[in-house]
């Protein structure tokens, strides 16, 4: 549908980013993703023909767009930018009827046609009790998706919307990328975007578009994406780490000997790990399982983990290692309260350390 | 809804055209010759009677120029609020009628020193001209501070200095006409004749044509340039329209009135207060007749209340035009964000 040829962008003929070469297909969702000013936004708005490309073409379908006059790219493509637009008493119907100006004459005065559209548009994302509302009297969550509405009776083949969930909370921000979902599989729009949220672009995306310096670094399906050394070296996280399965972060796990042994399973260990994390005391976990819940939390957090094979119960040889450490630590908080055929070890481990009169509860 | 808007609008139109009538009767009749309604219809309809020049040749000219020029100001005022995307843009405010002023005092004084009196064509070529001018420095400005505050205070400013040369050149020129001259440039409808009415007429009528015209690029405008662009607007040419058509509507009040304040902002904000919509379709002809009704008020006023000395048709739209304005910044923030 959409691909770029050789693109290279930026401002004043200062090339920003060169040589990118991005497409995409009816129906498909492409997310731009990378550092803070790595030039999403100037990507998008080269796409978009605000701003003219330094080399390259971009072509939809056979066209290239430089070669398209004013209405037929209007026609073709719509988009939602970032930041706020604050129009003078402008009722919200009123902004989403702008959409329809590309296929109204001279002097933008709608049909009932394109009525139907407006109408059509603004039920699709559930804001046609906002019709009469002024634009600027309604919340964040309800602009963006009336600015979605505007966007979509523009009837694009493509949309471009950079950053549309910025300033959004997370109700608004779940909402609005549903609904743009729903209208791609329905409409087969082909969507680039670009966002923030990492844990969104990744659930979001059918293919991820990684910026990173002067160039495309990566482009690939989001499982090619985002693991979890990938998105640290193309973000430069050097605190903290990113999980590429949940897409969550964590911060930086505290440093140095380890001085409470934590002794998890089943998710439990999890709450334990936040509180020594934030009050900065350095832990050791154990024994856990890799498919345990707490396990990439404990990867992420603790400064010593000690594991057992998946689905195997927890062997001697572990329980040995975890005891070592374990009577290094001073405290020793057990946060299973049962203990099964796999766990066993766990158990051994926790009646060392009440024999050693370590052992405190939970909330201790 | 719809319908209730729709009633709306044409409530609107029918108060200001109504308004309109009144104003038009009352400046006929008005003034240091008292004339009732039937006086004035029979000369109207072409009888020689003893007040005939007083309507033809005075007032009629005059209240034409009010309606006219009044219009065109409110429109062009109209037209710099959507391109600042700001409320309290206007070619008074932002210096434009004083640059033309000075380009006009200028050229006149100096074809003066030859004896050449200008023709109305002419003086618009000079008053617009001078509104380029100042709006292109009010551009070069613009586009180094983004602040609409520090904008209007470059306007000001601007317009300041573009007084203060005309007074100057004004004080040492040399020639009878000086005391025209003067007149016009504190501003004024008096003296128009059918000619200049004739020509008005004509470069308003073209100009606010092209300004509808322009209607669905400006209403695309209001959500600012980018979605404009996207919208199918070729924004580069739209700006230069806009501002050469407020440029010269703006031009043509300054050529044939002398500079005239706030109407350019106080009855847009009136008008979009009464229709609660600042559509450009629906606006720009009430625009017109608003501009129209409140200089033929002001005219009014300037005429009678202190005749016969006559107050400078500038001073009138400030005592009413101001505080309208003043209110309106003090209310801009209700139902804003922060």
């Amino acid at each position: 549908m959409l691909h770029t040829e050789g693109l290279s962008v930026g401002y004043n003929k200062r090339v920003l980013l060169h040589d990118i070469q991005l497409f995409v297909r009816p129906g498909e969702i492409l997310t731009l993703i990378g550092p803070n000013g790595a030039g999403k936004s100037t990507i998008l708005k080269s796409i978009t023909r605000q701003l003219a490309p330094i080399a390259g073409t971009v072509w939809i379908g056979e066209t290239a767009i430089q070669t398209m006059n004013e209405q037929q790219l209007a026609r073709t493509m719509s988009v939602m930018m970032t930041g706020w637009v604050e129009p003078e008493r402008m009722r919200c119907e009123e902004v989403v009827e702008t959409g329809r100006f590309p296929y109204t004459g001279r002097l933008g005065i709608l049909s009932e046609k394109d009525h139907e559209r407006v109408a059509e548009a603004m039920e699709r994302v559930h804001v046609t009790e906002l019709a009469d509302c002024d634009f600027n009297c309604i919340s964040d969550g309800q602009r963006q998706r009336v600015m979605l509405a505007r966007a979509i009776c523009q009837e694009p083949e493509v949309l471009v919307l950079d950053e549309p969930t910025s300033f959004l909370d997370i109700r608004h921000k779940l909402e609005l990328l549903s609904i743009l979902k729903d209208l791609v599989r329905q409409k087969q729009i082909a969507v680039i975007l670009s966002l923030h949220e990492l844990d969104l672009a990744q659930k979001l995306s059918d293919r991820v578009l990684c910026i990173k310096g002067d160039r495309v670094d990566r482009c690939g399906t989001p499982e090619e994406i985002f693991t979890d050394d990938y998105i640290r070296s193309l973000y430069g996280v050097t605190r903290g780490s990113y999980n590429g399965w949940y897409g969550s972060l964590e911060l930086e796990a505290p440093q140095g000997e380890p001085e409470v042994f934590v002794i998890g399973g089943g998710g439990t260990g999890i709450p334990v790990y936040r509180d020594l994390q934030r009050r900065g005391i350095p832990f050791a976990a154990g024994v856990l399982h890799p498919n345990d819940l707490e396990y990439p939390v404990a990867k992420a957090l603790a400064v010593r983990v000690i594991t057992e094979t998946s689905f195997e119960p927890i062997g001697a040889a572990a329980v040995r290692e975890a005891a070592e450490v374990l009577h290094r630590c001073r405290t020793v908080i057990c946060c299973p309260e049962r203990f099964g055929t796999m766990n066993r070890g766990n158990q051994r481990l926790r009646e060392l350390a009440a024999r050693d009169g370590k052992l405190t509860t939970q909330n201790g | 809804m719809r319908q209730r808007r729709l009633a709306r609008y044409l409530a609107g139109y029918a108060l200001l055209a109504a308004l309109l009538v009144v104003l038009l009767v009352c400046n006929l009749n008005a003034g240091s010759v008292k004339l009732d309604a039937g006086q004035v219809l029979r000369i109207l309809a072409g009888q020689q009677i003893e007040n005939t020049a007083i309507i033809w040749e005075i007032r009629l000219p005059r209240m034409l120029a009010a309606l006219i020029l009044g219009g065109a100001l409110s429109v062009s005022g109209f037209l710099l609020q959507t391109f600042f995307a700001n409320p309290i843009a206007g070619p008074y405010v932002l210096g434009i009628s004083s640059g033309a002023k000075l380009v006009v005092a200028l050229v006149m004084i100096g074809f003066l020193q030859y004896g050449i009196v200008l023709n109305s064509a002419a003086l618009i070529l000079a008053a617009f001209a001078g509104s380029l001018l100042s709006m292109g420095f009010i551009l070069l400005i613009s586009g180094q501070v983004k602040r609409m505050s520090l904008l209007v205070i470059s306007g000001v400013m601007i317009g300041y200095i573009c007084s203060a040369i005309t007074d100057f050149v004004v004080t040492f020129a040399d020639d009878s006409n000086i005391v025209n001259l003067h007149n016009w440039s504190m501003g004024s409808f008096s003296g128009t004749s059918w000619g200049n009415v004739r020509t008005m007429a004509i470069v308003v009528l073209a100009a606010f044509v092209l300004t509808i015209l322009l209607s669905k690029p400006m209403a695309a405008y209001q959500l600012g340039e980018g979605y404009a662009q996207s919208l199918g607007v070729n924004v580069r040419r739209f700006r230069v329209e806009l501002i050469l058509l407020s440029s010269i509507l703006s031009a043509c009040v300054t050529a044939f009135a002398g500079p005239i304040s706030f109407v350019g902002i106080a009855v847009p904000h009136l008008i979009k207060s009464l229709f609660r919509t600042a559509k450009p379709i629906r606006i720009i002809p009430a625009c017109f007749l608003g501009g129209a009704v409140f200089c033929l008020f002001c005219d009014l006023i300037a005429r009678t209340v202190f005749a016969p000395t006559e107050l400078s048709i500038s001073s009138v739209t400030a005592i009413f035009g101001a505080p309208i304005v003043i209110w309106m910044m003090l209310h801009r923030s209700d139902g804003r964000r922060g």
